[in-house]
Parts: C-alpha cells; structure tokens; sequence
C-alpha cells in the first residue's frame, strides 16, 4: 500500500527545512569535502550513472535523465538543469560495503606450522551524494547482516563505519520502480544525515542527524519557506502515486510457499539466462564465495572472497551433486528468498522496490508480472 | 620446511594440435612468475619453450589445439596414456576451435578448392575438441585462455588438489568489476550471460560486446539470449553468425545455430529470404 510521502508534522518540517540554492551545491560539496570526506555522487559513465568520487557538482548528470524498461537503460538530454532527474543506475551503495571482491586473510606457513591475519580494508570517511530513499533502505537491510546479525563483518564494519549520507528524494520515478510496495521510497525515512529534494532552481536541505545538522548550519541556508515544503510534498505525493508497477505482498511469505510448484517457474525457466545480473545489481543480495589462492613460492596463501550469485550452478553444487540442476529451480530459490524466506531469516523483506533487476536482466524478466502471475492459483 | 616446499618436482608437458599456439604462449606470458615456477616444475616437454624433450609419463599436460588429422587422433590417445592429469587449454581443445567451420562443410569440396595438390592432405572431416578422444580432467577456455587460469591449475596440480574454475557466466565479473552493461544501455548483442567466466570480462570492459570465446557456462540457454538479439534488431543470419564464431561448435551454441540455421532454409525454400 502506498504511504503519503509526508506524515511529519506539518510545522516542524516546514521550520526545518532550508533552501539550497543549485549554483550553491558546490559549496555542499566543499563543505564536505572540507570535513575529510571523500564525496560519491552519481556521474554519467558508458550511457548509465555509476556512483563516483566527485569533486565538481558538474561532474553529477545535469541535465540529463533515464529511460528504463525491462531488460533496457538509456540516457536522456532532459529539459532544465536538475542534478538529480536520473532515479538510478545499475550500481548501488553496495559495492562500496560488500566489496565486490577482496582478500580477507593473508595466511603464512612455516616450519611451525600456519599463522592467518586478517587483511581489513583502509577506507577513507566517505560521504554520499545522492542516495535514494530505495538504496537507503537495502543499505538497512544489509547493515542488519553484516554489522548486526550473529556474526559482525569486520570488512563490511571497517567500510562502513565512517559515512555521511546525503539522500535525495525521488520527485519522478523510473518505469520500473516499485518501492511503495515495500513503503522504502520515494521519501527517505530514516539513516540519512542529510536530505534533499531537488525543485526547479535548488533544493529543499533537511538533516537528519546532528552530523548532518553541523553540515546545513555550516551553510547558513535560508529557510525553504511554506511554499517551497508544500511543493515538495505535492512533488512526493505525485511522485509515489505514478508509480507504475508494484507487487502486492498480502500473504507473503506463505503465499510463495504455496506456490513452490506452480507452473509459472517452468516458464520462466525458459526465458531465464541464469547469468546472475539481477543478482549482483540487487542491493541487498549477499551471496558470496570463498576460495584460497596459494602463493607460488609456498609461503602461503590468501583467502579471497567475491560475490557469488544463487543462479550459478556450482551455487547448490555440494558433494558432487546438485540440488537446484535446472534454471527453474534457481530462479525460484531467488524469487522465493527474495520475497518470502528472507522474511522468516532476517524479519523483513529482502525487496525494496529498485526495480534494478527487472532493467538489467538481459532478457528483461520482471519481478512485478512474476508475483502477480505466481498469485493465481495455477490452472 | 613444508611438504609444499620439499615436494618433488611436478613433470609438466605442453602439446599442440590444430592451434595457433596462443594459448601456450599465455603459459610464457606469466613472465616474472616463470622463474619461482621454474623452482617446482620440470618443463619436461614444451616445444614453444624448448627444444630439449624428456619422456613420459609425465604429472600434468596441457594440451592445445582440436583433432583435425588422423595422426592426431592417435597421439593424443598415446598422450593420455603418458598423462597423469590433462588439461585441455583453448578454445580449439575445449570446443574444437574457429577451424570447427568446416565441420558443416564437405571436406573433400574444400580440399579440391584450397589446394593444388589435395591428395597430399590427410585430414578428418572434422575438427574435435580433446574431450570427444579422451578423458580430460579439466578444460580451461578461451581465445586465448587466461593466464591466470594456466596459474591457477599450476599451483592446484602442485597441491595435488583440483582447480576451482568457474562455472557461471562473464556477467558475474563484468559487474563485479562495476562494468555498465553494454546489452542493456546500448543494445549491443552481447553473448556474455550464455558466455563462461574467466576473461575478466574483457570485452565488455573495453565497451565492446562479448563474442564468446569462452564458450558456454554450464547449463546457458542460448535460445532465449537468441530471441532478445532478434528483438535488438539482428536478423537470424546475424544471430546464427554470433553463435557460430570461435566456440560455434561446443553443443549449446551448435544446437542454437544449427536451428536458426534450419528455420532459416525451410523460410527460404518457401521462397523469403532473409538477406
């Protein structure tokens, strides 16, 4: 069901919020900067926006927005000089957390025997840019496994632990967003420091956070005003009302499990490549493998982690046999975990409503029809 | 001192047969690692290296090149023989290689055409991959193959353990590498989700779509990439063409082609072309 973008109180949002003037978004950056961040902002790269180190608010895609439909991104010349129309592209926070690959232990033999350290990663405090609503709440989702679950990940912690967000509300959404079915967009909620939400000449600036405070107050903004805050929430409103797809999650997780031998799988089975894309831009998937690589001269070796994706087939290969041998099965075990297990395993849903995964599937599978055609009952 | 370091020295052979001889020179290509090898390999057969042979058996041979002669049929049998482990290396030993063209041609044809003197030639009909003679413990692929996957193998036959090669496809390192999708944002007919792993997502990286010398992942399904190219607007001769290049003949992207190939003449014999 979707939200209302804005159930504050309507007075206290209105004192809270300040305007950021576009020629004055440098000077955030600056500001920024300034505190010993390095900044991540999107920037267009090879026909998408990737998130980026900037130093320059003219590296971020003034000017342009996107086009996204199943299995298909395009870069457009938009009218205006907003900073922000692009929702998003294929890469969220994730990769700066859950490194796509990295050594974790550095292990030495000897005569003795064998010694392991951990290799943690040295990162630098790291302000983003841009963040939508979206990409905060799987960055939620994955805090509460790596940093929070049984067993903290000091790699993740170690990237993670120094970090200013600076989300941006979303006032037009892609084709293929869908996050008031899960209530995670197009207004960030919770874990920015900052928000912004782009209007015609700048930005409402609110914070979120006694950091981010320091950052605004820095700036000495003036007040947005009533009218630029009630333009704001009509933006939102509109913005969570064309949405154009959803799932409807009544009944979940059980509902999938009821569901488990549908006929549907098969057929989308078929159209499936299993190449694992929907995996590796989904913010919240986790799967990763482990594997040493020995060194040359026997000294020793190193234990390498990537991510991993349940679509491949040595994913359920376990003692010369496998459990998930065809498409079908693995597209299932994702849908289903994604959706409905998660839910038992970590209390929450694994989807926020991205939408990354039905544009960047190859062949353009879309994880709003599957739901709803998964719903019926089979024939 | 560890068993690692005190183990005798593992016997390797290099052989080629219908190849180009790339995918050995990788081995060469691992360049300052040569020497540390050197410590803990006897180079026992590698003519691209050496001109000195020592005789079988030997504990690991990479073998390079597809069976094209009935003289290399032979060999490699003796070569299999002589080979506690053998790996096949390339895409002319995993898939039969570009040379694989002609085994929807009538050799005999060919012969007459290409050469003054075909009775002096002694060829199969076909070109094979390894694997069809005999038993290979591991294939790496690839046009050529990636050196670090000949290292991988090294170090793996030194421990005496298998390989971790992977199974899935390029797409995997294209994204792990941050790579924006040249399928998606451009409409370029990328083969890289039916495509093996193992290039590091090569040509992707360098903005241009994956032909897919890596042959097939395990388990693709090249008929529904297929359907996506046509709708990106190649016409089925193009999408026979993108499957019938270096790996055309492994049977994922055979069977595909071979189909399209078939619709195809029944659609011209019943009088529309298709170019």
């Amino acid at each position: 069901m979707p939200r209302s973008p804005s159930d504050g109180d309507e007075a206290n949002r209105i004192s809270a919020s300040r305007f950021l003037a576009r020629p004055r978004l440098q000077e955030l950056i600056d500001a920024l900067r300034g505190r010993g961040y390095r900044v991540i902002a999107p920037v267009p790269r090879d026909g998408a926006v990737v998130y980026a180190e900037v130093e320059s608010a003219d590296a971020l895609p003034r000017g342009l927005r996107e086009s996204q439909a199943p299995g298909r991104y395009r870069l457009e010349a938009a009218t205006g000089d907003r900073v922000f129309d692009v929702v998003n592209g294929p890469g969220a926070l994730k990769p700066f957390f859950f490194a796509p690959r990295e050594t974790l232990l550095q292990v030495r033999t000897d005569a003795a025997g064998f010694e392991a350290s951990e290799t943690l990663p040295e990162t630098p405090p790291t302000a983003f840019l841009g963040v939508r609503a979206c990409d905060l709440a799987a960055l939620g989702v994955q805090d509460r496994i790596f940093r929070r679950g049984r067993f903290p990940d000091a790699w993740y912690e170690a990237r993670r632990r120094d970090v200013l967000v600076v989300a941006v509300n979303c006032v037009r959404s892609a084709a293929t967003c869908f996050c008031t079915s899960f209530g995670t967009g197009p207004e960030a909620r919770e874990g920015h420091d900052l928000v912004l939400t782009e209007q015609e000449d700048g930005f409402v600036a609110r914070s979120g956070t006694p950091a981010g405070a320091e950052v605004l107050d820095g700036l000495s903004l003036p007040p947005a005003g009533a009218e630029r805050v009630e333009a704001e929430h009509g933006a939102l409103v509109a913005c969570a009302e064309g949405m154009e797809r959803g799932i409807d999650t009544e009944g979940f997780p059980e509902l999938l499990y009821a569901r488990l031998e549908h006929p549907r799988w098969a057929e989308t089975g078929e159209r499936c490549l299993s190449c694992g894309n929907c995996t590796a831009v989904c913010p919240t998937c986790f799967c990763h493998d482990e594997s040493d690589e020995p060194a040359l001269d026997g000294s020793g070796a190193v234990r390498v982690r990537e991510w991993d994706s349940c679509f491949d087939r040595d994913h359920a290969q376990v003692h010369g046999l496998n459990f998930r041998p065809h498409i079908a099965h693995r597209y299932r075990q994702w849908l289903v975990h994604k959706l409905g297990a998660w839910i038992d395993q970590f209390g929450e849903s694994g989807c926020v409503g991205c939408g990354r995964c039905i544009t960047w599937c190859p062949v353009g599978i879309d994880i709003t029809e599957e739901v709803a055609a998964l719903r019926t009952e089979a024939p | 001192m560890t068993a690692f370091a005190t183990a005798p020295k593992l016997k390797l052979a290099v052989f080629k047969f219908a190849s180009c001889d790339g995918c050995q020179l990788q081995l060469l290509n691992l360049e300052h690692e040569l020497l540390p090898l050197a410590g803990r390999i006897e180079i026992a057969h590698f003519l691209e290296a050496s001109s000195r042979v020592e005789p079988g058996p030997y504990d690991l041979s990479l073998v390079e090149g597809s069976v094209a002669t009935p003289a290399d049929a032979a060999r490699i049998r003796r070569i299999r023989e002589e080979s506690k482990v053998l790996v096949s290396i390339g895409a002319c030993a995993t898939a039969g290689g570009i040379q694989a063209l002609r085994n929807r041609a009538d050799v005999e044809d060919w012969k007459q055409r290409v050469y003054p003197h075909p009775e002096w030639l002694s060829v199969l009909p076909t070109s094979t991959p390894i694997a069809d003679h005999v038993k290979v413990d591991h294939e790496l692929h690839g046009c050529p193959i990636n050196p670090l996957q000949v290292r991988r193998v090294l170090l793996r036959a030194l421990l005496g353990t298998t390989p971790d090669l992977p199974s899935g496809s390029v797409c995997h390192e294209c994204k792990r590498a941050g790579r924006v999708c040249v399928l998606v944002a451009r409409g370029a007919p990328c083969l890289g989700p039916v495509t093996r792993a193992g290039c590091g997502a090569l040509c992707p990286s360098l903005a241009r779509d994956c032909y897919g010398c890596f042959g097939p992942l395990d388990d693709p399904n090249p008929p529904s990439l297929a359907g996506r190219l046509a709708e990106l607007g190649l016409g089925p001769r193009d999408v026979e063409r993108r499957f019938r290049g270096i790996t055309g003949y492994a049977p994922a992207f055979r069977a595909l082609a071979d189909r399209i190939a078939e619709e195809r003449s029944a659609e011209e014999t019943g009088g529309s072309a298709d170019d």
